[in-house]
Parts: C-alpha cells; sequence; structure tokens
C-alpha cells in the first residue's frame, strides 16, 4: 500500500464547501442585522426632529405631530413595571438563593422558567381579565402589571445566580462578626453581588422595552397626554404598531422614527449591561 | 476543677487547666442526618493557645464551627452539647447564637475580606453593623486599635480606603483577623488560618498569635504538626472513626503530648505513621 | 441582638417568603385566570374546538383550526430555516472563525435578539413582503409551482413571509445557544478523532455535534417556542384571513394574532371566552414545548457529565 502523503482531494473539497457554507450563514445572520440596522436608521432619520419628539400624534390623516406622549407614556409603565418587579422579583431570587434547597425550590425555579416561556399576549391576557375586566377600563397600570410578570423570570433568575455567585465565605465572614441574617445579606453579600443583579435589572429592562402585544388590551394606547396609570396610556412601541398597519404614509414614515428611538434605547440598556457585568470585583 | 465525662477515648487533663475560659462538653454535629463528631469535650484555658489537630475529616474544623454556632448556619446542620463561655452555656434554649459570635470571633481558612469595602470599613464592619460604636472617630480608632494588634497597621496606615482587595494574600488574612478583633471577642477561633498563605506571611501570623494570646483565648485548626508544637500551649488530637465520625482522643499541654503521648493512636500520627 | 434589629430580621425573613409566595401566586394567577376564562368556550364547543376551522363572530361560532394551521405551519417554516442556518453558524463561529471575526460576529447575531418585535415587523411589512413578492415568491412559483405549497396568488404577506420573518427572529436563540454547546464539547474528543487523521470537518460533523447533539435539539426546541408565541411580527406580516389554504403564499392566521387583532372587538361573551381559549392553546403549547427543550438540555447535560 503506498503511503500517502497528501491528503484525498474530496475529503478536503468537503471541507472547504463545509467553511464556506458555515461561514456563510453566519454572514448571512449578521449581514441581515445590519441590513435591518440601517433601513431604520436611514428609514426613521428623516422623522425624528425636534417636532416628532416633543408633539401629540395629529388626527387620523393629518400629517406631521409626533409620539411625545407615547415615550412619556413608555417611561411611565417601563417604570411602574421595573418598581414592582424588582421587590417581588429581587427578594425571591434572594430567598431561592439562601434557603432554597429541596422540592419545593426547585419546584419555583421550574415555575420560573415556564414563566419565562409564556407568549406575551397570554400574560397580557391574564392583565386584562384581572386589572381591566373587573374595571370595565384600559389603564397604563394593568400594562405595567403584565411587564412586571415578563420581567419576573429574568429578576428571579438573575439574583438567585448573583447571590449565588459571592463565595459562602463571605457571607460566612460577616456571620462570625456577630451579624444577624438580614444584616449580613444586606450589607456585605448583596453589595458584593451588585454588578450581577445590574446587569440582570437591565436586560430585563430590555425584555420589555419594545414589547408590544401585551398593550393592545391593557394600556389601550391615547391620542392625549396622560400620565395617570389608571387611565389608558400612549405607548411607543404601541404607536409604531398602529401607525405601521395604518395605509397613511405619513404615519408610515413615523413608524420608523419611532423604531430608531425603541432601538436606540434597547441598545443603550444591551450596552449598560455589558458595562455592568465587566465591572464584576476580581476575585484576588 | 471542673469534672469532664471522658466519652470517645477522650483524656482531660482537668489538673492542668486553672482558669477555663470555654468549656465544650459532649459537643455532637451533625450534617443532615450524618453525624460528624460525637461528643467532643475539651476545656480551653484562658489566654492560651490551643491547637485542634487531626488528619483531614477528623471533624476538628466542625468542631470548631461549633464554638460560635456557626456550623448551624449551613442548611440542614445541626449542632448539640453544651458550651460553656464564661459560666453562661450558648447552647442553652433561647441562646440566640448571633450574641454567642461577637463573643466568640472567628478567623477563617481562605482570606475573606468584604469584596466591595475598603480596609477601613471591612476593619469596622462588626462594630458598625452590631452598633456597638457610633461615630466616626471612635470607629476609627478602634480600626487603628485592631490593625495594631493585627500586625497590619504600618502597612496600610496611608492607604486606610484603598479596597481590601488591593492587599496581598497574607496581608488580607491579617486585615480579617483584625476585623474579627474589632468587636472585641473574648475567644478567637482560627480555621487553618496559615494554610492558604506563603512561608513568610505563615511566619508573621504565627508570631502574631503569641501576642494575641495575651489579650484573647486562641483555638486554631491546625493540620500542620510544626506549626501545632511551635505555636500552642495545649494540644488536642482528634480523629474519625470507623464511621468517619470524629471524636477526641487526647488533649493536654503541648510539650507532653508531643514528647510522651498518651494514647498509642496520637503517638502514631505524631511519629508520621499514619495521617 | 437589639430590639430593633430583631424586628428587622423577623421583617426581613417574611419579606423574602412573602415576595416568593406572590410570585408562586402569580404564575398559579395566570393559568386560573385564562381557564376560568375560557370556560364557557370549553363548555360550549368541547374538544371539537380544536378542530372546528368556522369563526364566525355574528353566529357565535368558533373553531380554533385555522389559527392552530397558521401557527404551526408559519413555526415550522421558521424552525427548519432557522435551524439549518442557526446551526452552520454557530458551526462556524465556534470551529472554523479566529477570534478577530468570531466575537463581533457573536455580538451582532445576539444583538438580533434583542431588537422589539415591532421593529422587525415594520422591516417585514415593508422590506421582506415586498422583496418576496417582487423576487423570491415568483422565482419559487416558476420553478417549484407544481408543488401546491407553492401555488396560488403571491401577496407578499402570507404564511411563507411570517416563516421567514419568525426564522430571522429565532436565529440568534438557535445560534448563541448551539455555538456555547459546540464550544463545551470536550477537547479531548477533537483530539481523538484528528489522531485518527480525520480533518477538521469531519471532525466536526461527526464527533463535535453528535456530541452537542441533544442540547443543540433542545435549542431548535426552545426557539421553535420562541416563533410559536411571536404575536407582532407575525400579525404584521401575516395577513390575517382566517382560512386554511395549502399555498405558502396563502395570507393566514396564527392563534396570537387572532387575539392581538380581536380582542378589543369581541362583543359578545362567548367571542371573549373563544378568544381567551385560543390563548390557553397557546398557553399549554408554550408550556409543552419550553418543557421539552429543558428536558432534552438537561439529558445532555447529565450525558456530558457522565463522562
Amino acid at each position: 500500500m503506498i503511503a500517502q502523503s497528501r491528503l484525498e482531494p474530496s475529503r478536503r473539497a468537503q471541507g472547504l464547501i463545509g467553511v464556506v457554507l458555515t461561514g456563510f450563514c453566519s454572514a448571512l445572520a449578521a449581514g441581515l442585522l445590519i441590513m435591518l440596522l440601517g433601513y431604520v436608521i436611514v428609514q426613521g432619520w428623516g422623522a425624528i426632529n425636534p417636532a416628532f419628539l416633543t408633539q401629540l400624534p395629529r388626527p387620523v390623516g393629518v400629517s406631521g405631530g409626533g409620539v411625545a406622549n407615547g415615550i412619556v407614556g413608555s417611561a411611565i409603565i417601563i417604570g411602574l413595571a421595573t418598581l414592582m418587579a424588582i421587590p417581588i422579583g429581587g427578594l425571591t431570587g434572594v430567598y431561592l438563593a439562601v434557603y432554597g434547597r429541596g422540592l419545593g425550590a426547585e419546584f419555583i425555579r421550574f415555575l420560573a422558567e415556564v414563566l419565562g416561556g409564556i407568549p406575551s399576549i397570554a400574560v397580557g391576557l391574564f392583565a386584562y381579565t384581572i386589572l381591566v375586566q373587573p374595571f370595565s377600563h384600559f389603564s397604563g397600570f394593568s400594562a405595567a402589571f403584565a411587564f412586571t410578570v415578563l420581567m419576573l423570570p429574568l429578576m428571579v433568575r438573575t439574583s438567585e445566580e448573583a447571590i449565588r455567585g459571592v463565595p459562602i465565605a463571605i457571607r460566612e465572614g460577616a456571620l462570625a462578626l456577630g451579624l444577624p441574617d438580614y444584616g449580613s445579606i444586606i450589607h456585605v453579600v448583596l453589595p458584593a453581588a451588585r454588578p450581577l443583579i445590574v446587569t440582570g435589572l437591565l436586560l430585563a429592562i430590555a425584555r420589555i422595552t419594545g414589547e408590544t402585544a401585551p398593550l393592545l388590551f391593557t394600556a389601550f394606547g391615547s391620542q392625549f397626554w396622560e400620565v395617570n396609570p389608571g387611565n389608558p396610556m400612549a405607548e411607543l412601541s404601541l404607536q409604531i404598531f398602529t401607525y405601521a398597519i395604518s395605509p397613511y404614509d405619513d404615519w408610515h414614515r413615523q413608524a420608523w422614527g419611532g423604531a430608531l428611538i425603541l432601538i436606540l434605547a434597547v441598545l443603550v440598556l444591551n450596552v449598560g449591561a455589558r458595562i455592568a457585568i465587566s465591572r464584576r470585583p476580581r476575585r484576588s | 476543677m471542673i469534672e469532664r465525662p471522658t466519652l470517645g477515648g477522650g483524656e482531660a487533663a482537668p489538673e492542668e487547666i486553672a482558669d477555663v475560659a470555654l468549656d465544650a462538653v459532649a459537643v455532637n454535629a451533625w450534617y443532615g442526618k450524618k453525624l460528624a463528631i460525637r461528643d467532643v469535650s475539651i476545656a480551653f484555658g484562658r489566654n492560651s493557645i490551643t491547637a485542634l489537630m487531626g488528619p483531614s475529616g477528623c471533624g476538628k474544623t466542625t468542631f470548631l464551627r461549633c464554638l460560635n454556632r456557626i456550623h448551624e448556619s449551613a442548611i440542614g446542620a445541626r449542632s448539640a452539647g453544651q458550651v460553656m463561655l464564661d459560666g453562661r452555656d450558648i447552647y442553652a434554649p433561647g441562646t440566640n447564637p448571633i450574641v454567642t459570635r461577637r463573643r466568640v470571633g472567628m478567623v477563617f481558612q481562605r482570606p475573606n475580606p468584604f469584596p466591595t469595602m475598603s480596609i477601613l470599613d471591612n476593619v469596622t464592619a462588626g462594630p458598625r453593623r452590631t452598633g456597638l460604636l457610633k461615630g466616626a472617630r471612635s470607629l476609627r480608632e478602634s480600626a487603628e486599635e485592631a490593625l495594631g494588634k493585627a500586625a497590619l497597621f504600618e502597612e496600610v496606615k496611608d492607604k486606610l480606603d484603598a479596597p481590601a482587595s488591593a492587599l496581598s494574600g497574607g496581608q488580607q488574612q491579617r486585615l480579617c483577623i483584625a476585623r474579627a478583633l474589632a468587636v472585641k471577642p473574648e475567644v478567637l477561633l482560627m480555621d487553618e488560618p496559615t494554610s492558604a498563605l506563603d512561608p513568610l506571611s505563615t511566619l508573621k501570623i504565627e508570631e502574631l498569635m503569641g501576642s494575641l494570646a495575651k489579650d484573647y483565648t486562641v483555638i486554631i485548626v491546625t493540620h500542620n504538626l510544626q506549626q501545632a508544637g511551635r505555636v500552642s500551649d495545649y494540644t488536642a488530637f482528634m480523629l474519625g472513626d470507623a464511621d468517619r465520625v470524629g471524636m477526641l482522643v487526647e488533649h493536654g499541654p503541648t510539650k507532653r503530648i508531643f514528647t510522651h503521648p498518651g494514647d498509642k493512636r496520637t503517638e502514631d500520627y505524631i511519629t508520621g505513621r499514619f495521617g | 441582638m437589639t430590639l430593633g434589629q430583631a424586628i428587622a430580621d423577623r421583617f426581613f425573613r417574611f419579606a423574602l417568603r412573602g415576595a416568593t409566595a406572590l410570585f408562586v401566586l402569580i404564575i398559579a394567577g395566570l393559568f386560573i385566570e385564562l381557564v376560568h376564562g375560557s370556560w364557557q368556550a370549553i363548555t360550549t364547543f368541547g374538544p371539537k374546538f380544536l378542530i372546528t376551522s368556522e369563526w364566525n363572530p355574528v353566529t357565535g361560532k368558533f373553531g380554533a383550526l385555522p389559527f392552530i394551521y397558521g401557527t404551526v405551519v408559519s413555526s415550522a417554516i421558521a424552525i427548519i430555516v432557522a435551524s439549518v442556518v442557526g446551526i452552520l453558524a454557530a458551526v462556524f463561529l465556534a470551529e472554523f472563525a479566529p477570534p478577530v471575526i468570531a466575537r463581533p460576529v457573536s455580538f451582532l447575531i445576539e444583538l438580533l435578539a434583542a431588537i422589539p418585535s415591532v421593529v422587525f415587523g415594520l422591516w417585514g411589512l415593508f422590506v421582506l413582503a415586498p422583496i418576496l413578492a417582487s423576487t423570491v415568491d415568483p422565482f419559487l412559483q416558476r420553478f417549484f409551482g407544481f408543488l401546491p405549497i407553492f401555488s396560488g396568488a403571491i401577496y407578499g404577506i402570507g404564511l411563507l413571509t411570517a416563516g421567514l420573518l419568525l426564522a430571522l427572529m429565532i436565529v440568534p436563540t438557535v445560534a448563541a445557544i448551539s455555538r456555547d454547546l459546540i464550544v463545551a464539547v470536550p477537547n479531548e474528543l477533537r483530539e481523538a478523532s484528528y489522531a485518527l487523521g480525520a480533518t477538521r470537518w469531519e471532525t466536526v460533523t461527526r464527533v463535535v455535534l453528535p456530541a452537542a447533539r441533544a442540547g443543540i435539539i433542545g435549542a431548535c426546541v426552545l426557539a421553535l417556542g420562541r416563533a410559536l408565541g411571536e404575536t407582532i411580527a407575525a400579525t404584521m406580516v401575516i395577513g390575517n384571513r382566517p382560512a386554511i389554504s395549502i399555498s405558502l403564499f396563502a395570507p393566514s392566521y396564527t392563534l396570537s394574532s387572532v387575539i392581538a387583532n380581536e380582542f378589543t372587538e369581541a362583543t359578545s361573551a362567548i367571542y371573549l371566552s373563544s378568544l381567551l381559549a385560543l390563548g390557553l392553546i397557546l398557553f399549554v403549547i408554550s408550556i409543552i414545548v419550553n418543557g421539552s427543550a429543558r428536558l432534552l438540555m438537561w439529558s445532555m447535560l447529565q450525558r456530558t457529565r457522565a463522562r
């Protein structure tokens, strides 16, 4: 048998095709993203001007106007949702990290994972049945509640992992000084876990920014200034949706503008999360 | 004189300890359902250094952690027995372990300074959080005193606000000692305090122990025979039995244990036949 | 310990337990409310609800079949396309790409996951649909028109468009998780393969991918779960027509889209209840799909640990 010193051409070709094919797929995915972002920037840039950012929407068919009430409404709804999600999700995560052994705790973690996979529209239906239907009234608050439920799985998981990530020696060091349980957690463990908690929070906020489906029958949208969460409120992503499916070109233009604002907000949050996670204290 | 039951083959040496600061009687500890140490009884003399030694897995660290009731802070862990601290049993029903931990301080095997805090904040963490001291000036004074006792003050006096994580391993361990001293305990427990350190830092801390014993009752777990011989006044030797349940074999003045051990198992360990 | 500290400690423990109880309550409440709201539809139509095609608010007759069809087909298109592209991309990024390419490209692909679905919908409606209508769809019809799935009128919006848009949205999930799984395959396996004289490509296809197989399938199932629940982007490009047709070019309707479009206009109680029943179907599907995904990935974790 002749000793081979070179690779058979067919195997070499296979390898080459493989690299090209897989490289093409990566390029396709990344390229489509760039194309999409580029398109939003190009189309949306023209729509953004001070009027767009500060004015209320004009009536149907009339051109001009802005999405100011949507921006404010989004901020209020997202802010309320965060305020509710931090204690419920964060403390549940702390509970799981400190006391969480055994079947009960495993079940709660399983529930958190299940909740994470539920379509946002189903969550919106839930918010509708308990906060809109009984009062026969759409409200920003019901939207905030739906958003809270969407944020909870992320909050629970990251706060548990953040606290678990702090070495047990740190907590025992605090206990050995005679600190009570809550003191050791609040004053020593939580500050040490802060970068991971902040990251998780930013990612959870990014998750709900731009979420539209639940809003359709909770916040419902509004043409006017509304800062009272008890009433229907405008929300940016909802406005984009409404404008996009309308037959008016001017509204399409504004939809792109709103999309650009939304993407910028989400990008800032994601980049912020990456910065926060890089600020972890170094282990000596 | 304090009567002690001699269980588990342990030999008590009551005639040699006149002033007992901490007296453990029949301490047992479990991890879940598994018994880890059985009926360990040791008396610790005031302002002395007692070394707990034995092969790994003999329960010496578990026993140490029962003396400040930190063993039970782990989920599923339990400890029981009688530990008299100046006449009062820290295991008496209704006694809060948190109170005990201020009187019995602990230094851990790996230095564990609080990562987000400065040197000063680390040392004063105890007094600040437990409400012992208030006011920046008294906190600072107490920190200086503690750092001095831990032989670290000179090295850090100009950078008390620097992050604790910037210190070297040996310095961090001395910082942890200072932190433990700042709450003014009566007893200081040290769990293999130098095993994670380089030889030079180890030497510094061993020198420190002598001066610490002047003010505190020191109990140190070590697997290093030479260290036990160098540093301690009394030595207790522990061993795990066939079921891996730890128990006390022998306890007495270090010189006697190392030159004329009473129990053959102790002799085998010291002469290196096992462990 | 001072009295103040004792009270604070007790309060802290209470707060932890209370928050956790509230969390569990919310999840339980979600399920209960969906069932409660669907009850009228469930009792009126029974299991036939799942196979009835009629959706008539006027006569009060409702059936979920067209929407189940639309959801399943669009998601099937999405997962087929996304798993092929995503797994191949993951192989490239994990095995062939030098770090100077791999890191930014991975970052870009993960960024895709962060884009809100309404933006995808916007792009799909104004960019993807016209492109498909003018180039790809006619192409498919010309060469493959004998297949019933490529027959019929071309509108631009429809099942195929929705499927492809969903594919774009879930590709990051497949790619990112698969990439991590491939990277996690122990190097000893690769080296064993090289030692036998295999090429890079052969090692990847015959050793590495099979080792990561269960997890990658899990990642695909997870991505499928996302596609099934996706509402807004699908609504904007699916055509919103509650009828079943075999052609992929035809407009259709998904479970989530019909809820999104018709919920605020549901006038009668049975209408509302039927829509809530659709929500319940979505909920159950997502639990089954996500549960299987987690199970698959967990089983892969067990297997690599056993090694």
